[in-house]
């Protein structure tokens, strides 16, 4: 029989809050990073600069279409190779980084591709510089498109922060494991919690980009 | 690295085996079970409209990995003893289904609904309306995006190497924890990914911009 009533004492949602707690964190910091990261590589890749934009487009394609798992099992157990040790929690936001980066410089370039190109000329026609049009024309309106599919980039970020566990970093899914490691009787309570703790957050997070988008249409 | 491949040979190209064929199976019945869900959710009916929108939500806002483990934990307690492979592949079909149920009636909604009206006029029913004029006219809006999904489904199925489900991840592990050659180890098992996801990926650009 399931025990769901010990399952759920108060110490063991503490210790699932606290993972859920390093998964936002890791989450959060690396879709930062990773914002930055890509906005550049997608301009890059966007400004179509001789060979310089086709090597970075190539190694955008190329770890796009990598498992993440795998990224992270290069950075966590191949970089030591380098002499470059990181730890579990750095190591996790690290590899995530990396692999948003190169999602979100897609979504970027998709979403300048998306302002019409007028709206370039036309601030080029006025005397501004190239940058001058791309950070104050073109970008504003590329991001206000972008969100969307940003939001949801974010979300599967957050799913994805479970493949840290393999690498054992303490976040909701390791926590998971922990408790349910106890006692077998905790395995179907454990699982619907966490499943319920992912849900709330991602699901609130694409409620708010629904939100967002019926706003600004 | 050339050595690294020659001897660990039959280990790679048994991983890639498995991890094409869990992705393949998985693929096919979550286009089945996509579509249906997708179905389900433009049909008139008010109540499987809402079975069809808490499924797709449920499953595409709970990680891969929560819905995996789960089957390969608990399927084993209670019902049936189930291995990596199976509890894997039916992870994966569940959580890739969501996904396609949302890709697939974005495309339905994309049909002009002058065509289903005038396939109901025609006296067609629902179903023979939906089979015969909405689906196929869908599938032609929907395929770009499927392809990027059947590469996010080769890429996810990578998380048999939680449950030992003998992929190219799992071999990719085991030989790198043999051969302490982490480095190209990995770049060998992400070459190997590569060879199926860059191509079709490649190719789905070529057809959106085809489409556009």
């Amino acid at each position: 029989m399931q025990n769901w009533i010990n399952a759920y004492s108060w110490i063991n949602i503490r210790f699932l809050l606290q993972g859920l707690w390093i998964t936002i964190l890791i989450s959060v910091i690396s879709v930062i990073l990773s914002f930055v990261i890509g906005s550049v590589l997608g301009i890059i890749r966007y400004a179509k600069v001789p060979y310089f934009s086709k090597i970075v487009g190539f190694i955008i394609d190329v770890i796009r279409n990598l498992p993440l798992l795998l990224i992270i099992f290069f950075v966590y157990f191949g970089l030591p190779a380098f002499g470059f040790k990181p730890d579990t929690i750095p190591a996790a936001i690290l590899a995530m980084t990396v692999f948003e980066s190169m999602m979100i410089a897609e979504i970027i370039r998709s979403g300048i591709n998306a302002v019409d190109v007028g709206q370039m000329e036309a601030s080029r026609a006025m005397g501004m510089k190239l940058p001058q049009a791309m950070w104050h024309i073109v970008l504003p309106q590329a991001y206000k498109k972008m969100i969307p599919a940003l939001v949801s980039q974010f979300i599967s970020l957050i799913k994805d922060t479970s493949l840290a566990t393999i690498i054992v970093v303490p976040e909701l899914m390791q926590h998971g494991q922990v408790v349910y490691g106890q006692d077998p009787n905790y395995i179907i309570p454990v699982f619907v919690m966490m499943a319920i703790m992912y849900f709330v957050v991602c699901y609130a997070l694409s409620l708010l980009s629904r939100f967002i988008d019926h706003r600004m249409a | 690295m050339i050595h690294l491949l020659t001897s660990n040979w039959s280990a790679f190209i048994s991983g890639f085996g498995w991890t094409l064929l869990s992705s393949v199976l998985a693929l096919f019945f979550s286009l089945i079970i996509g579509s249906l869900f997708a179905i389900l959710e433009v049909v008139p009916n008010k109540a499987l409209r809402i079975i069809g929108n808490v499924y797709v939500e449920i499953f595409r806002n709970i990680p891969l990995l929560v819905i995996t483990m789960f089957f390969y934990l608990v399927i084993p307690l209670y019902i049936v003893k189930i291995n990596g492979f199976a509890a894997g592949t039916v992870g994966l079909t569940i959580y890739t289904s969501a996904f396609i149920a949302e890709t697939v009636r974005a495309g339905i909604n994309s049909v002009d609904p002058g065509q289903m009206e005038a396939a109901r006029s025609q006296g067609m029913t629902f179903w023979q309306a939906m089979r015969h004029i909405v689906l196929p006219q869908a599938f032609k809006y929907v395929l770009p995006p499927l392809g990027n999904q059947f590469v996010n489904l080769v890429k996810n199925s990578s998380v048999l190497a939680f449950v030992a489900g003998f992929d190219l991840m799992y071999q990719g592990n085991a030989i790198a924890s043999q051969t302490f050659d982490t480095v190209n180890t990995y770049v060998i098992v992400g070459i190997f990914y590569l060879i199926i996801t860059l191509p079709i990926s490649y190719y789905m650009q070529h057809l959106e911009k085809k489409l556009a």
